[in-house]
């Protein structure tokens, strides 16, 4: 028998969309993703449909692995990454979530640094308009041997409506003396005066916001193959949210 | 081209204009001069239709148009300019992207054809050219590191790319040096010194004057237009103050 489905006292799933997740109860065992030793993966994960993705990464030496998601469709979205990295590994992921109307949107990363000199990358945008919900939980995780482990979190999110809600929580667990873990956290709002200045040379709100927005999440899909595709893909529904 | 009639407004609760009437008519330009507070920023804000800024009477009309009934990007596409005191700072956004944007969706409104992307960049090139500033500048991001002086080149070269009928330009002299004031002087006369525009000057000082010559110098104090007079009076000013010529 598999476990119940979780509630909301399981941390992974505090925020998330309860009824949805019952729905979709039991989940299918997460997809096992192993990058051999100086290999090198890649992966675009495009979430428009309401589906839970859970991945389990584990990258080998001296090898990386780099996610790009967009995490949009749907009432309930969720991408959640198990990452474990070996010596001198890489991983990186760049994620924009863009929700409105009700919809709750996720993305939960465990990373773990398992051995030493690996280094990890994590940069999560989210938008967020009517009574949408956007969720980062990310883990990061530190083995007692793992020195020089290298991990940035940069997560940020903003909210359109005041009725929409950000969950960013980055979390560290460190167990080496000699590593450098970065993590930055930042929920806004458009800048009124950016605004009003493109506005006061001839761009409708709807357009202005849209400029703003696109410069928000520019950079994120950097480097990945489908990076066009992304780009405007995100575009076409930041422009429905304005 | 622009009528202000006993134009009342409020920012919050706080009446700052109170009673403005002024008038500007193609091929001229005029100064506005005043004392700090006396209302000289919220009246470009006012016209440009800046948030916030509440027109509580009065009226404004634009080439016969009722100005106040008009969002601001309405009105920037109407022709009305404002250059602001404070140019904003834009990250992630290219001023190349930026202005493209503008300038098009201004034509759009207008019902006139888009510009390509080589037809905006020739445009964009004679505008940095004239008035100093190198292509590279148009590429970052709009007005990200940009020093208080280059902010001021930067909303001249839009003006030019622009080129409104009517500009109003909310003290675009202030951190200026002297070789720079000249640049923008002269970016003012070449780009707005014509028979079918006219400007607004807002400025504390007289030294932007030397380089522009106003038709008209008012001064503006608690929020209405208390004298009126030719290039001349803002020398006055320069020498006496405001307060001598209140007393």
């Amino acid at each position: 028998m598999s476990p119940a489905a979780p509630t909301r006292r399981d941390e992974a799933w505090r925020y998330s969309d309860i009824v949805a997740v019952a729905a979709a109860w039991p989940l299918p065992a997460p997809e096992s993703i192993i990058v051999p030793a100086s290999g090198n993966f890649a992966r675009t994960i495009v979430q428009d449909s309401g589906t839970i993705h859970q991945l389990d990464i584990a990258i080998g030496k001296g090898a990386t692995a780099a996610i790009h998601v967009l995490n949009t469709g749907g009432e309930y979205g969720r991408v959640e990454l198990n990452v474990t990295l070996h010596q001198g590994a890489d991983f990186k992921l760049g994620a924009v979530q863009i929700g409105g109307g009700s919809q709750t949107l996720e993305v939960v990363t465990t990373v773990t640094h398992a051995e030493p000199g690996a280094t990890s990358s994590q940069i999560v945008r989210s938008v967020l308009a009517g009574t949408a919900t956007g969720t980062y939980l990310g883990k990061v995780a530190v083995a007692r041997d793992a020195q020089q482990t290298d991990s940035v979190q940069s997560v940020k999110a903003m909210l359109l409506d005041r009725s929409a809600t950000a969950n960013a929580k980055p979390e560290l667990e460190i167990y080496a003396d000699d590593v450098k873990c970065a993590h930055g956290c930042a929920i806004g709002e458009l800048d009124p005066m950016g605004l009003f200045y493109l506005q006061a040379r001839g761009i409708a709100p709807a357009e202005a916001k849209k400029l703003m927005l696109q410069a928000f999440v520019a950079g994120v899909f950097e480097d990945a193959a489908d990076e066009e595709m992304l780009t405007e893909t995100a575009l076409k529904k930041l422009g429905e949210l304005v | 081209m622009l009528q202000i009639t006993n134009l009342h407004a409020n920012v919050g609760d706080k009446p700052i204009l109170k009673g403005l009437t002024l008038s500007l008519n193609a091929g001229e330009i005029h100064a506005i001069m005043g004392p700090n507070g006396a209302g000289k920023s919220t009246l470009g804000y006012v016209l440009s239709g800046r948030p916030g800024y509440e027109v509580t009477e009065g009226s404004v009309t634009f080439n016969g148009q009722d100005l106040l009934a008009l969002e601001p990007h309405e009105r920037a596409a109407a022709g009305l300019f404002l250059g602001f005191q404070y140019p904003v700072e834009i990250p992630g956004v290219s001023n190349v992207q930026f202005l493209r944007e503008a300038l098009n969706a201004q034509r759009k409104y207008r019902g006139e054809a888009p510009l390509s992307g080589g037809e905006f960049l020739k445009v964009a090139r004679e505008q940095a050219g004239a008035l100093g500033m190198d292509m590279d500048m148009l590429k970052r991001p709009v007005n990200v590191g940009f020093s208080g002086g280059e902010k001021k080149r930067n909303e001249m070269v839009q003006m030019g790319i622009i080129d409104p009928a009517l500009a109003i330009l909310d003290e675009t002299d202030s951190g200026l040096d002297i070789d720079a004031l000249r640049t923008v002087g002269d970016g003012i006369n070449r780009i707005m010194r014509k028979p079918d525009k006219a400007v607004l000057l807002i400025t504390h000082y007289q030294r932007l004057l030397d380089y522009v010559k106003p038709d008209f110098v008012h001064v503006l104090d608690g929020g209405r237009i208390t004298r009126t007079g030719g290039a001349e009076l803002a020398l006055e000013l320069e020498r006496d103050g405001y307060k001598e010529l209140a007393a």
